[in-house]
């Protein structure tokens, strides 16, 4: 969609997504929210980036692939799962490390980085996939 | 803690083929192949790891994520999963080996589609706890949902879209399923339910498991609800056709399995219902098989007449005859793969699927006919093949149980199997060729996989004795429970 006012509530209304989806990530271990959820909210910022710019530019804003983005999400995923059974007692239990100012980091919250990315890569991968050929605003594009 | 903590083998067969997958996803086109076969080939070890621990030990239980039971979920290898998850490793690899062989350049997401199907398929036969059994399933299903459709071919999409509508159905009922069971018995921890309903007539549950042996049944395709797996099977590639028909329904069957041996063990007439319903399925396949002109399509109707016989094997409900159904669970996934490998070699040599425009397969291809016969002949049940064994274990099971109509019906069928496997070499391995397109020899190396499945099947065979024994001592554990209990408590 090639109009003014989308462009411009888009260039604010992105960054905004993204903040709040991390700060959905950060707060999911213990309160509603997590990586799931915060993947949606930050894949369709994708989305809303890829109807006021085109594809080609959300494509460009990812800096990946969205394969690439799913895998390092499992890869980060299975990472936190392997963690758990070296430092804990069995796969995917939880390993926690004092952080001093900001309190225990552990590997839950880097399972939830992982499905953060899964999620915005299946969500922009399956969107991208999706668009109509030819669609590219005009050639104005910023 | 010295040495290895054994349920590390619980849960190497689900981390290698995951780390397959996103390193196959992750790798660039010239390191592709190699993470693909390395992962194949962990598989096999870690699948090898897992049966001799617990073929040694006895059953394995680990509480994932460290939490205590019946809260956490919880992976249980008694010796049914372990031959599963072995035999799983061992058909993967050889369907990853072929495609590896045979094409060029396979699509990128094929081999890492393909770890994940392993990886859903292995999940499901080790887990003990039926909401991940879904879970696993779920992924079982979207990875093959992909891998069907891979090619963009309007014949896979067709399919594709039948095979998403009917496993979405079983889905709904199964999940439908557990939510009544989760509010009647409070748990979803298969072990912890089969305590609870312990005593209990069956009748309380009756529902549920009404509903979870339809959704069970319609992916195991079990009579009447089988009727999507013919046209779904032989639509995509070979490679992919075949590890479907290896090991698809067989999850369906070992859920089925895992149900009337651990749970609903108390209801004799849900017992005497899966008999008829599994002399149906093995009956009404054959003789589908022995209407049909298409060698992919004859093949998928015997995976209906073959899944008959393992669940009238769990319907006897006797120790001999649930160790000869794990039997031939295993012979089956085996057979059907290799079958289904080979069957899309005759097809690809001739440049045709219908038997009538196929011949001269056994002048022009030698080897290849061989390899036809050899799984034909076992799944026909041809001594000394371990196709054989099974079928032998099912008719003295149905003897011994007092059924010999089941019996003397797993005899004709088995004739009738015979018959259209000779139908198939008749007309595309003996037969004359056409004139016109005489079958010509395609992508030789894809013979190797094929050789290596028809090399176990012919071990099942020849080591029949001590792989029984290991398939009885794995029925009698079913039918006693406590193994399983005492494991994942």
């Amino acid at each position: 969609m090639n109009t003014v006012i989308l462009r411009t509530a888009a260039r604010y209304l992105a960054p905004t997504l993204i903040i709040l989806s991390l700060w959905l990530l950060w707060r999911g271990h213990n309160a509603p929210g997590g990586g799931f959820i915060g993947g949606l909210v930050a894949g369709s910022a994708v989305v809303l980036h890829a109807i006021a710019f085109g594809p080609v530019a959300a494509r460009r804003a990812l800096r990946g692939s969205p394969r690439a983005w799913m895998a390092i999400g499992m890869a980060l995923a299975l990472g936190a799962a392997l963690l758990g059974f070296v430092f804990g007692e069995t796969l995917l239990d939880a390993a926690w490390v004092d952080v001093p100012g900001v309190g225990p980091l552990g590997t839950p919250l880097i399972f939830d980085v992982g499905v953060f990315a899964v999620v915005v890569g299946a969500v922009s991968g399956f969107t991208l996939a999706l668009w109509p050929e030819g669609a590219e605003p005009g050639a104005e594009e910023a | 803690m010295s040495g290895v903590d054994p349920h590390i083998w619980l849960i190497a067969p689900l981390v290698v083929p995951l780390a397959a997958a996103v390193f196959g996803l992750l790798a660039g086109r010239r390191t592709r192949r190699a993470v693909a076969l390395t992962g194949h080939v962990l598989h096999i070890a870690a699948a090898a790891g897992l049966l001799y621990t617990v073929l040694g030990d006895g059953a394995l239980a680990v509480r994932i994520g460290g939490w205590p039971g019946p809260f956490g979920i919880a992976l249980v290898g008694d010796s049914l999963s372990a031959l599963l998850v072995g035999v799983t490793a061992i058909v993967g690899a050889a369907a990853g080996l072929t495609s590896q062989l045979g094409e060029r350049l396979p699509h990128p997401l094929k081999a890492p589609l393909m770890h994940a199907l392993l990886l859903g398929v292995c999940g499901a036969f080790l887990t003990g706890d039926l909401f991940n059994l879904y879970v696993w399933f779920e992924v079982l299903l979207v990875a093959s949902f992909v891998l069907l459709t891979l090619d963009r071919a309007p014949l896979s999409i067709a399919a594709g879209v039948r095979y998403v509508a009917i496993n979405l159905v079983a889905s709904a009922l199964f999940l439908t399923a557990l939510g009544l069971l989760y509010a009647k018995a409070g748990t979803l921890d298969m072990a912890h339910i089969a305590r609870l309903v312990d005593g209990d007539t069956g009748h309380t549950l009756g529902g549920v498991a009404a509903l979870l042996t339809v959704a069970f049944g319609i992916k195991a395709g079990i009579f009447p609800l089988f009727g999507w797996l013919p046209p779904a099977y032989p639509a995509p590639p070979p490679v992919i056709a075949a590890l479907f028909a290896g090991l698809l329904t067989k999850v369906g069957v070992y859920a089925l399995i895992r149900l009337y041996t651990l749970i609903f063990v108390h209801d004799p007439w849900a017992h005497d219902l899966l008999l008829w319903l599994g002399a149906a399925t093995m009956t009404v396949g054959v003789l589908g098989a022995a209407a049909q002109v298409e060698v992919r399509r004859i093949l998928s109707f015997h995976i209906v007449s073959q899944i008959g016989y393992i669940v009238v094997g769990v319907a006897l409900y006797t120790p001999l005859a649930v160790g000869a159904a794990v039997f031939y669970l295993v012979h089956h996934i085996v057979v059907k793969t290799s079958l289904f490998l080979v069957g899309g070699v005759i097809t690809d040599a001739g440049g045709s699927e219908r038997l009538d425009r196929l011949g001269g397969l056994r002048l022009a291809w030698p080897a290849a006919a061989l390899l036809f016969a050899i799984p034909a002949l076992s799944l026909a049940g041809m001594p000394p093949l371990s196709g054989f064994f099974a079928k032998l274990g099912i008719i003295r099971a149905g003897i011994a149980a007092d059924a010999t109509w089941v019996a003397v019906l797993a005899l004709a069928v088995g004739l009738l199997t015979l018959y259209s496997m000779l139908k198939i070499a008749h007309a595309a391995v003996l037969g004359p060729a056409p004139d016109d397109a005489p079958p010509r020899p395609v992508g030789r190396a894809r013979l190797w996989p094929i050789a290596a499945l028809a090399a176990v099947t012919l071990a099942l065979g020849l080591a029949a004795g001590p792989v029984f024994e290991v398939c009885l001592a794995a029925g009698e554990a079913l039918i006693d429970r406590t193994p399983y209990l005492e494991a994942a408590r």
